[in-house]
Protein backbone atom coordinates (compact mmCIF):
# COMPACT_ATOMS: atom_id res chain seq x y z
CA UNK A 1 0.00 0.00 0.00
CA UNK A 2 2.01 3.20 -1.40
CA UNK A 3 1.30 6.11 1.39
CA UNK A 4 2.80 9.82 1.27
CA UNK A 5 6.49 9.77 2.45
CA UNK A 6 5.83 12.34 5.20
CA UNK A 7 8.38 14.67 6.37
CA UNK A 8 9.63 14.72 10.21
CA UNK A 9 8.09 17.84 10.42
CA UNK A 10 5.03 16.32 9.22
CA UNK A 11 4.83 13.39 11.12
CA UNK A 12 5.73 15.18 14.74
CA UNK A 13 2.67 18.09 13.15
CA UNK A 14 -0.31 16.15 12.86
CA UNK A 15 0.79 12.99 15.24
CA UNK A 16 -2.03 13.26 17.69
CA UNK A 17 -4.21 13.08 14.64
CA UNK A 18 -2.46 10.44 12.64
CA UNK A 19 -3.11 8.19 15.75
CA UNK A 20 -6.55 8.49 15.18
CA UNK A 21 -7.13 4.74 14.14
CA UNK A 22 -9.87 6.25 11.66
CA UNK A 23 -7.69 9.20 10.25
CA UNK A 24 -3.56 7.40 10.33
CA UNK A 25 -1.12 8.20 7.64
CA UNK A 26 -3.55 7.10 4.83
CA UNK A 27 -6.03 9.94 6.00
CA UNK A 28 -3.78 12.35 6.49
CA UNK A 29 -2.67 11.93 3.00
CA UNK A 30 -6.31 12.26 2.06
CA UNK A 31 -6.14 15.53 4.23
CA UNK A 32 -3.16 17.22 2.64
CA UNK A 33 -4.22 16.58 -1.02
CA UNK A 34 -7.71 17.56 0.02
CA UNK A 35 -9.32 20.95 -1.70
CA UNK A 36 -11.55 22.97 0.58
CA UNK A 37 -13.37 26.11 -0.67
CA UNK A 38 -14.75 28.43 2.28
CA UNK A 39 -17.62 30.70 1.63
CA UNK A 40 -16.76 33.79 4.03
CA UNK A 41 -14.09 34.23 5.90
CA UNK A 42 -16.05 35.68 8.85
CA UNK A 43 -17.46 34.69 12.30
CA UNK A 44 -18.20 30.70 10.99
CA UNK A 45 -15.63 31.17 7.99
CA UNK A 46 -12.60 31.46 10.31
CA UNK A 47 -13.12 28.88 13.13
CA UNK A 48 -13.49 26.63 9.47
CA UNK A 49 -11.01 27.46 7.90
CA UNK A 50 -8.29 27.65 11.06
CA UNK A 51 -9.17 23.68 11.62
CA UNK A 52 -9.26 23.16 8.14
CA UNK A 53 -5.24 24.57 7.81
CA UNK A 54 -4.49 23.11 11.01
CA UNK A 55 -5.35 19.75 10.33
CA UNK A 56 -3.52 19.83 7.12
CA UNK A 57 -6.13 20.23 4.74
CA UNK A 58 -3.58 21.07 1.84
CA UNK A 59 -5.42 23.67 -0.23
CA UNK A 60 -7.70 25.98 0.81
CA UNK A 61 -9.92 28.42 -1.22
CA UNK A 62 -11.26 31.45 0.80
CA UNK A 63 -14.20 33.59 -0.73
CA UNK A 64 -14.65 37.27 0.10
CA UNK A 65 -15.00 40.58 -0.76
CA UNK A 66 -15.25 42.53 2.44
CA UNK A 67 -12.85 44.47 4.07
CA UNK A 68 -11.99 43.98 8.09
CA UNK A 69 -13.78 45.71 10.47
CA UNK A 70 -13.28 46.44 13.82
CA UNK A 71 -16.83 45.34 14.80
CA UNK A 72 -15.79 41.97 12.72
CA UNK A 73 -13.06 41.42 15.53
CA UNK A 74 -15.33 40.18 17.90
CA UNK A 75 -15.93 36.58 17.05
CA UNK A 76 -14.20 36.73 13.14
CA UNK A 77 -10.62 35.06 14.67
CA UNK A 78 -8.84 35.11 11.83
CA UNK A 79 -7.65 38.61 12.08
CA UNK A 80 -7.01 41.00 14.28
CA UNK A 81 -6.00 44.54 15.25
CA UNK A 82 -3.46 44.96 12.96
CA UNK A 83 -5.38 43.50 9.49
CA UNK A 84 -8.16 46.61 10.19
CA UNK A 85 -9.51 48.09 6.32
CA UNK A 86 -7.42 44.86 4.89
CA UNK A 87 -9.34 42.64 2.40
CA UNK A 88 -10.27 39.43 4.54
CA UNK A 89 -9.37 37.05 2.02
CA UNK A 90 -5.57 38.14 2.07
CA UNK A 91 -5.92 38.43 5.89
CA UNK A 92 -7.05 34.73 5.84
CA UNK A 93 -4.60 33.70 3.75
CA UNK A 94 -1.86 35.00 5.63
CA UNK A 95 -3.25 33.68 9.01
CA UNK A 96 -3.88 30.15 7.67
CA UNK A 97 -0.41 29.63 5.99
CA UNK A 98 1.53 31.17 9.00
CA UNK A 99 -0.21 28.55 11.32
CA UNK A 100 0.97 25.41 8.88
CA UNK A 101 3.07 26.02 5.26
CA UNK A 102 2.12 22.44 4.24
CA UNK A 103 -1.35 24.52 3.42
CA UNK A 104 -2.17 26.75 -0.18
CA UNK A 105 -4.62 29.07 0.59
CA UNK A 106 -5.88 30.58 -2.63
CA UNK A 107 -8.44 34.23 -1.94
CA UNK A 108 -11.08 35.16 -4.16
CA UNK A 109 -11.57 39.04 -2.96
CA UNK A 110 -14.85 38.89 -5.56
CA UNK A 111 -18.53 38.43 -4.83
CA UNK A 112 -20.16 35.21 -5.85
CA UNK A 113 -22.54 35.29 -8.32
CA UNK A 114 -24.16 33.09 -11.13
CA UNK A 115 -21.21 33.77 -13.38
CA UNK A 116 -18.26 32.65 -11.64
CA UNK A 117 -19.68 30.66 -8.75
CA UNK A 118 -19.25 27.26 -10.87
CA UNK A 119 -15.65 28.02 -12.03
CA UNK A 120 -14.64 28.74 -8.63
CA UNK A 121 -16.11 25.46 -6.76
CA UNK A 122 -15.01 23.70 -9.79
CA UNK A 123 -11.43 23.46 -8.39
CA UNK A 124 -13.06 21.92 -5.01
CA UNK A 125 -13.84 18.65 -3.32
CA UNK A 126 -15.75 19.96 -0.81
CA UNK A 127 -17.49 23.56 -0.31
CA UNK A 128 -18.08 25.31 3.26
CA UNK A 129 -20.81 28.26 3.54
CA UNK A 130 -20.33 30.80 5.81
CA UNK A 131 -22.12 33.30 4.75
CA UNK A 132 -24.86 35.32 6.41
CA UNK A 133 -26.94 36.45 3.68
CA UNK A 134 -29.47 34.44 1.77
CA UNK A 135 -28.27 35.68 -2.01
CA UNK A 136 -25.29 33.70 -1.43
CA UNK A 137 -26.99 30.90 0.47
CA UNK A 138 -29.15 30.18 -2.56
CA UNK A 139 -26.57 30.54 -4.90
CA UNK A 140 -24.10 28.10 -3.29
CA UNK A 141 -26.30 25.79 -2.75
CA UNK A 142 -27.68 25.52 -6.07
CA UNK A 143 -24.09 25.84 -7.69
CA UNK A 144 -23.29 22.85 -5.37
CA UNK A 145 -26.06 20.79 -6.41
CA UNK A 146 -25.62 21.43 -9.92
CA UNK A 147 -21.78 20.36 -9.57
CA UNK A 148 -22.53 17.71 -7.30
CA UNK A 149 -20.34 19.08 -4.40
CA UNK A 150 -20.69 17.62 -1.21
CA UNK A 151 -21.57 21.20 0.77
CA UNK A 152 -21.35 21.89 4.34
CA UNK A 153 -24.05 24.44 5.60
CA UNK A 154 -24.60 26.26 8.93
CA UNK A 155 -26.21 29.63 9.96
CA UNK A 156 -25.55 31.61 13.53
CA UNK A 157 -27.69 34.06 15.12
CA UNK A 158 -27.71 35.38 18.74
CA UNK A 159 -26.38 32.15 20.87
CA UNK A 160 -28.31 29.60 18.15
CA UNK A 161 -27.04 27.72 15.13
CA UNK A 162 -27.77 24.85 12.57
CA UNK A 163 -25.76 23.01 10.76
CA UNK A 164 -26.34 20.61 8.24
CA UNK A 165 -24.32 18.63 5.18
CA UNK A 166 -25.50 18.42 1.61
CA UNK A 167 -24.24 15.85 -0.27
CA UNK A 168 -26.41 15.74 -3.59
CA UNK A 169 -28.43 13.19 -4.36
CA UNK A 170 -27.88 11.53 -1.18
CA UNK A 171 -30.49 13.61 0.96
CA UNK A 172 -32.18 16.94 0.81
CA UNK A 173 -30.45 20.20 -0.33
CA UNK A 174 -30.94 23.67 1.30
CA UNK A 175 -34.12 24.46 -1.30
CA UNK A 176 -35.19 21.20 -0.08
CA UNK A 177 -35.92 22.92 3.75
CA UNK A 178 -36.28 26.00 2.32
CA UNK A 179 -37.53 26.27 -1.01
CA UNK A 180 -37.04 30.19 -1.53
CA UNK A 181 -35.60 33.13 0.37
CA UNK A 182 -37.91 34.76 3.21
CA UNK A 183 -39.40 38.20 2.33
CA UNK A 184 -36.88 40.94 2.80
CA UNK A 185 -36.42 42.37 6.21
CA UNK A 186 -38.44 39.10 7.30
CA UNK A 187 -35.16 37.08 9.27
CA UNK A 188 -32.89 39.32 11.81
CA UNK A 189 -28.79 39.57 10.71
CA UNK A 190 -26.28 39.00 12.65
CA UNK A 191 -25.86 42.72 12.41
CA UNK A 192 -29.46 43.79 14.04
CA UNK A 193 -29.94 40.50 16.84
CA UNK A 194 -26.34 40.39 17.82
CA UNK A 195 -24.49 37.02 18.01
CA UNK A 196 -21.92 35.79 20.46
CA UNK A 197 -18.56 35.31 19.33
CA UNK A 198 -18.32 31.67 20.65
CA UNK A 199 -21.20 30.56 18.93
CA UNK A 200 -19.57 31.26 16.10
CA UNK A 201 -16.53 29.16 17.08
CA UNK A 202 -19.02 26.08 18.41
CA UNK A 203 -21.22 26.11 14.70
CA UNK A 204 -17.89 26.32 12.36
CA UNK A 205 -15.97 24.00 14.81
CA UNK A 206 -18.68 21.50 13.70
CA UNK A 207 -18.72 22.76 10.34
CA UNK A 208 -14.62 21.98 10.02
CA UNK A 209 -15.98 18.31 11.46
CA UNK A 210 -17.80 17.51 9.13
CA UNK A 211 -15.79 18.61 6.23
CA UNK A 212 -12.58 16.39 7.75
CA UNK A 213 -15.14 13.39 7.92
CA UNK A 214 -16.71 14.21 4.50
CA UNK A 215 -12.40 13.92 3.18
CA UNK A 216 -11.79 10.98 5.15
CA UNK A 217 -14.89 9.25 4.39
CA UNK A 218 -15.61 8.43 8.18
CA UNK A 219 -18.47 8.89 10.57
CA UNK A 220 -21.95 9.92 9.60
CA UNK A 221 -22.27 13.68 8.54
CA UNK A 222 -25.37 15.37 8.90
CA UNK A 223 -27.21 14.50 5.26
CA UNK A 224 -30.77 14.79 5.67
CA UNK A 225 -30.40 16.07 9.13
CA UNK A 226 -29.87 19.74 10.86
CA UNK A 227 -27.98 20.22 13.97
CA UNK A 228 -29.78 22.88 16.03
CA UNK A 229 -27.11 24.33 18.58
CA UNK A 230 -28.60 26.09 21.65
CA UNK A 231 -25.70 27.98 23.58
CA UNK A 232 -28.07 29.30 26.05
CA UNK A 233 -29.89 26.55 27.06
CA UNK A 234 -26.54 24.71 26.32
CA UNK A 235 -27.95 21.63 24.64
CA UNK A 236 -28.05 20.26 21.12
CA UNK A 237 -30.85 18.38 18.65
CA UNK A 238 -30.97 16.95 15.77
CA UNK A 239 -34.09 16.99 13.22
CA UNK A 240 -34.58 14.78 10.40
CA UNK A 241 -35.25 16.17 7.24
CA UNK A 242 -36.10 14.68 3.69
CA UNK A 243 -35.56 15.42 -0.25
CA UNK A 244 -38.13 17.41 -1.53
CA UNK A 245 -39.09 15.27 -4.65
CA UNK A 246 -40.73 18.64 -5.68
CA UNK A 247 -37.23 20.47 -5.02
CA UNK A 248 -36.97 23.29 -7.62
CA UNK A 249 -33.33 22.13 -7.96
CA UNK A 250 -32.37 18.30 -6.94
CA UNK A 251 -36.01 17.61 -7.06
CA UNK A 252 -37.07 14.62 -10.17
CA UNK A 253 -38.44 17.11 -12.29
CA UNK A 254 -35.94 20.63 -11.39
CA UNK A 255 -38.36 23.86 -12.17
CA UNK A 256 -34.60 26.39 -11.68
CA UNK A 257 -33.32 26.00 -14.90
CA UNK A 258 -29.99 27.79 -13.84
CA UNK A 259 -28.12 30.24 -11.40
CA UNK A 260 -30.77 32.75 -9.58
CA UNK A 261 -28.70 35.99 -8.07
CA UNK A 262 -31.11 37.09 -5.50
CA UNK A 263 -29.70 40.28 -5.00
CA UNK A 264 -32.60 42.73 -5.82
CA UNK A 265 -35.16 40.19 -4.10
CA UNK A 266 -33.53 39.89 -0.91
CA UNK A 267 -32.76 43.67 -1.26
CA UNK A 268 -31.51 44.00 2.83
CA UNK A 269 -29.25 46.27 3.71
CA UNK A 270 -27.07 43.48 5.41
CA UNK A 271 -26.98 41.53 2.42
CA UNK A 272 -26.45 44.52 -0.26
CA UNK A 273 -23.33 44.57 1.70
CA UNK A 274 -22.91 40.69 1.62
CA UNK A 275 -21.39 39.98 4.79
CA UNK A 276 -19.86 36.70 5.54
CA UNK A 277 -20.70 35.41 9.28
CA UNK B 1 15.57 -17.12 20.60
CA UNK B 2 13.47 -17.15 17.86
CA UNK B 3 12.80 -18.69 14.31
CA UNK B 4 10.02 -15.70 12.49
CA UNK B 5 12.28 -13.46 10.44
CA UNK B 6 10.43 -9.70 10.57
CA UNK B 7 9.53 -8.08 7.25
CA UNK B 8 10.82 -4.54 8.15
CA UNK B 9 12.91 -3.37 10.95
CA UNK B 10 12.76 -0.12 13.06
CA UNK B 11 15.16 1.23 15.86
CA UNK B 12 12.64 3.80 17.78
CA UNK B 13 15.12 4.02 20.51
CA UNK B 14 15.73 7.79 21.40
CA UNK B 15 12.30 8.24 19.97
CA UNK B 16 9.65 9.50 22.53
CA UNK B 17 6.18 8.70 23.21
CA UNK B 18 3.69 8.69 21.43
CA UNK B 19 5.96 9.55 18.17
CA UNK B 20 7.40 5.88 18.43
CA UNK B 21 4.27 5.02 18.03
CA UNK B 22 3.28 7.13 15.17
CA UNK B 23 6.30 5.83 13.07
CA UNK B 24 5.45 2.23 14.26
CA UNK B 25 1.87 2.70 12.46
CA UNK B 26 3.15 4.51 9.27
CA UNK B 27 5.42 1.87 8.58
CA UNK B 28 2.58 -0.59 9.27
CA UNK B 29 0.10 0.86 6.77
CA UNK B 30 2.64 0.90 4.28
CA UNK B 31 2.98 -3.45 4.94
CA UNK B 32 0.13 -6.47 3.95
CA UNK B 33 -1.85 -7.94 6.53
CA UNK B 34 0.56 -10.85 8.13
CA UNK B 35 3.93 -9.38 7.51
CA UNK B 36 5.69 -9.09 10.64
CA UNK B 37 7.66 -5.85 11.83
CA UNK B 38 10.28 -5.37 14.47
CA UNK B 39 10.69 -2.11 16.49
CA UNK B 40 13.11 -1.70 19.17
CA UNK B 41 11.82 0.93 21.73
CA UNK B 42 13.55 2.15 24.96
CA UNK B 43 12.40 0.28 28.13
CA UNK B 44 9.96 1.92 30.26
CA UNK B 45 7.53 4.03 28.99
CA UNK B 46 7.90 3.30 25.47
CA UNK B 47 8.07 -0.40 26.00
CA UNK B 48 4.47 -0.44 27.90
CA UNK B 49 2.74 1.94 25.49
CA UNK B 50 4.22 0.88 22.02
CA UNK B 51 2.45 -2.42 22.37
CA UNK B 52 -0.18 -1.49 23.87
CA UNK B 53 -1.06 0.81 21.03
CA UNK B 54 -0.45 -2.14 18.59
CA UNK B 55 -3.15 -4.16 19.63
CA UNK B 56 -5.85 -1.14 20.36
CA UNK B 57 -5.06 -0.36 16.95
CA UNK B 58 -6.27 -4.40 15.94
CA UNK B 59 -2.21 -5.85 15.14
CA UNK B 60 -0.74 -8.83 17.31
CA UNK B 61 1.78 -8.19 19.48
CA UNK B 62 3.57 -11.59 18.01
CA UNK B 63 6.56 -11.35 20.97
CA UNK B 64 8.47 -8.92 23.49
CA UNK B 65 12.11 -9.15 23.77
CA UNK B 66 14.19 -7.03 26.40
CA UNK B 67 17.71 -6.48 24.93
CA UNK B 68 20.76 -5.29 26.77
CA UNK B 69 19.78 -1.33 25.58
CA UNK B 70 15.90 -1.46 24.95
CA UNK B 71 12.90 -3.74 24.45
CA UNK B 72 12.26 -5.68 20.67
CA UNK B 73 8.41 -6.00 19.82
CA UNK B 74 7.63 -8.11 17.14
CA UNK B 75 4.44 -7.36 15.40
CA UNK B 76 2.10 -8.94 12.98
CA UNK B 77 0.50 -6.25 10.55
CA UNK B 78 -3.34 -7.38 10.98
Amino acid sequence: MAVTAFTEEQIERYSRQIILPEVGGIGQAKLLAARVLVVGAGGLGSPVALYLAAAGVGSIGIVDSDCVDISNLQRQILHGTADLGRQKCFSAKEALESINPDVVVTPYPVRLTSSNILEIISDYDVVVDGSDNFPTRYLVNDACVLAAKPLCHAGILRFEGQVTTIIPGQGPCYRCLYPEPPPPGLMPSCQEAGVLGATAGVVGAIQATEVLKLILEIGDCLVGRILIYDGLAMSLRVVRVERDAACPICGDSPTLAGLVDYEHFCGLAAAEEQEYE
Amino acid sequence: MTVLKPDKCIDLRGTPCPLNWVKTKLRLEEMEPGMLLEVVVDDGAPARNVPRSVETEGHRVVETTRLPDGVRVLIERC
